[in-house]
């Protein structure tokens, strides 16, 4: 790669940023990655829209952790030149695409999630941060429905479309944990008021979860050992890859423009 | 790709600005509700819209074009029925 990567001072509130920016775009990629793939001409527009929302999530979060950061980093050096372990995403959302199943659960977990957690975000005391919060929110109540449309008829479709939608719930369920997780940093943020406590989501969005699961016939696994380590970059291998994808045009063409 | 057993929908969309539901187009889903989903995302995706109306497209009984000439010449010499021989108070307004 030709160019190096930034430093980024990571202040627990910049951390706190970049963590949800990076859930966007990167979740944001993995939908863009159907384009031209969908099994079905609506379907594509539908996951591209969806793609489109979080990417615009990701550049409002990367801009304003640049501003409260203060060294001269934007949105784009956010994006395009940090390394993988610089990275502060969910495990979950770095997955991929797998079969369209895999994405719908996926999409349908974190959906779920980011509903109820945008939702707490705009009481937050920190105005650019419910802003942002308030418009995403409005996405997000869209993408949990239009996954748990999908996860009903998925599992409560033919045979294969159910095995299917059970076998990406079984592979994808140990990383929904990790949505709940908080370091201290980011304890001290939820105490002043600034970030939202995931745990006091938790039962909301298992009973979400339990509900449509359960109506699409489907069932969640026993299994509660949930891993984690993206938030604080360490990654599965599959996000180099995206990134070696996402990344590959200003890393050999530093500054380039269209 | 093709997409079987995916039934056809007609969308009608009421804009902003617009007093009626307008026929925008058609698209495939396989359920009423994934439709109206569908609809959304691809004929309101430029803010055109504030109501999404879908109707399956067997649903629509439509006139035969070889009946053009039965069905709609005869109204075509009667200009009489157009409203353009007395004129309309500006207090009227739209009509």
């Amino acid at each position: 790669m030709a160019v190096a990567s930034i430093q980024v001072s990571e202040t627990p509130l910049v951390l706190y940023t970049l963590r949800r920016a990076d859930d966007a775009l990167i979740l944001g990629h993995r939908l863009s990655e159907w384009c031209g793939h969908a099994p079905m001409l609506e379907e594509d527009m539908a996951l591209a829209n969806m793609g489109l929302d979080l990417l615009g999530q990701a550049r409002e979060l990367y801009s304003y952790a640049a501003k409260v950061e203060g060294k001269g980093n934007d949105e784009d050096k956010f994006a395009y030149l940090r390394d993988v372990r610089q990275y502060r995403n969910l495990l979950l959302l770095e997955q991929p695409n797998g079969d369209f199943a895999h994405t719908m659960v996926r999409q349908f977990f974190y959906a779920a999630f980011a509903d109820l957690y945008w939702r707490a975000m705009m009481k937050s005391s920190d105005a650019m941060l419910a802003a942002i919060a308030a418009k995403s929110e409005k996405e997000s109540a869209y993408h949990l429905r239009h996954s748990s449309e999908w996860i009903l008829r998925l599992g409560d479709g033919t045979e294969e479309s159910h095995a299917r939608a059970q076998t990406a719930i079984d592979d994808l369920w140990a990383f929904t944990g990790e949505m709940f997780q908080v370091d201290d940093g980011e304890r001290a943020l939820i105490d002043a008021g600034i970030a939202v406590d995931p745990a006091t989501l938790h039962s909301q969005w298992l009973k979400t979860v339990l509900s449509i699961v359960s109506e699409a016939t489907l069932v969640l696994p026993k299994s509660d050992w949930m891993q984690q380590g993206g938030r604080s970059g360490r990654h599965s291998e599959h996000l180099g890859h995206l990134l070696s994808e996402l990344q590959s045009m200003q890393r050999t063409f530093p500054g380039v423009t269209w | 790709m093709a997409t079987p057993n995916t039934p056809l929908w007609e969308v009608f969309i009421r804009s902003r600005n617009g007093l009626a539901h307008k026929h925008v187009g058609s698209l495939h889903a396989s359920d009423a509700t994934l439709a109206l989903q569908a609809a959304r995302d691809i004929y309101t995706r430029r803010g055109e819209g504030l109501s999404i109306w879908v109707v399956p497209s067997s649903a629509i009984t439509a006139s035969d074009p070889a009946e053009k000439g039965m069905m709609f010449e005869p109204a075509e010499s009667k200009i009489y029925r157009h409203p353009t021989f007395y004129d309309v108070p500006d207090e009227v307004g739209h009509m």
